[in-house]
């Protein structure tokens, strides 16, 4: 599989994203190269068959988060590829980029509680049809940590439509049992909406992080299902 | 030319930092105090000098990168530099 991981000025997970990626595939006994870091200066990404886009705090939130780095020379390589279908996991931060690069619908504002909130939340697998997906299954409630400030998920009532009727609403923040609630929803997302694929399917963005949570030292491993089914599907 | 901008919030959209702001406000004792809403002000000068292509040029910063118009509205005044 050849791997891209675009690294921002700011970028902090991007290490976490290739190991994460790196440790599904030596699970799979897949010895492929290891995931390239590029650049977000760098006009030339060489072709991928995944690419991330890493959380942290490129360009450090200003202006809008994701706003400055959306527009970096790296990111116009990754419209085309994404457009031309290949698989972008925008993670966090990523996900912010990838909604001000016009890749997703949407955006990613101030968490309602005006907080930085830093702690595992409940999901519910909205679709496992996708290469992302594969290896939960759909009304499966997973744990996966957050920790962001801009993560309140907001679209226009039309984009909202489009999402819910073209099932393309990845997963909900929801309580242990699955239920989605408003106390389950840690930063006030539109319809507890935690994160969403465009219209094909071949882009997902989300805010919590599955990358963080792949080891069972690290308390526990839900996280690992999204690298373990990517490297399935797209080797 | 220089462009003064400012960019709000468009009606509707939740804005927790106003509701904060004016939450302040009020235990200051501002009772009268209601609609807070929060934006951004951004100065810009540009080299071009016909007000006419200077708006253009203002116009595609604004969509392209200083304001997210899905959320947010923007409106300028220009002045000579």
């Amino acid at each position: 599989m050849r791997a891209n991981v675009i690294v921002f000025p700011g970028s902090n997970c991007d290490r976490d994203a290739a190991v994460a990626l790196q440790s599904a595939m030596s699970a799979a006994g897949n010895m492929m190269s290891a995931p390239k870091m590029v650049w977000h200066g760098d006009s030339e990404l060489p072709e991928s068959d995944l690419i991330l886009v890493p959380g942290g705090f490129s360009y450090g939130d200003y202006l809008r988060s994701g706003a400055m780095a959306a527009h970096s020379p790296v990111m116009r390589e990754v419209v085309r590829q994404a457009k031309g279908g290949t698989p972008v996991l925008g993670i966090c931060n990523g996900f912010q980029v990838l909604t001000e690069a016009g890749l997703l619908p949407g955006v990613l504002m101030r968490n309602a509680s005006l907080r930085f909130v830093c702690k595992d939340v409940y999901l519910r697998v909205e679709r496992d049809d996708t290469a992302f997906a594969g290896h939960y299954k759909k009304d499966q409630v997973v744990r996966i940590p957050i920790a962001h400030k801009d993560g309140c998920y907001f679209a226009d009532p039309s984009t909202m439509y489009l999402l819910e009727n073209e099932d393309r609403i990845a997963f909900r923040y929801c309580e242990e049992d699955g239920t989605i609630t408003d106390a389950a929803n840690p930063n006030g997302s539109s319809a507890n909406i935690a994160g969403i694929y465009n219209e094909t399917g071949t882009v997902l963005g989300m805010m919590p992080h599955p990358e963080r949570l792949i080891d069972p030292a690290l308390s526990g491993t839900d996280g690992a299902k999204m690298f373990s089914s990517l490297v399935e599907k797209l080797h | 030319m220089k462009a003064r901008i400012t960019i709000t919030l468009k009606p509707g959209v939740l804005d927790p930092q106003g509701k904060a702001i004016e939450g302040a406000l009020h235990a200051l004792g501002f009772g009268g105090v209601e609609g807070v809403r929060q934006g951004k002000f951004i100065e810009v000068e540009v080299a071009e000098n016909d007000p006419t292509r200077a708006r253009e040029e203002i116009e595609r910063m604004c969509k392209q990168l200083l304001a997210n118009t899905i959320i947010e509205n923007y409106a300028y005044e220009l002045e000579a530099a």
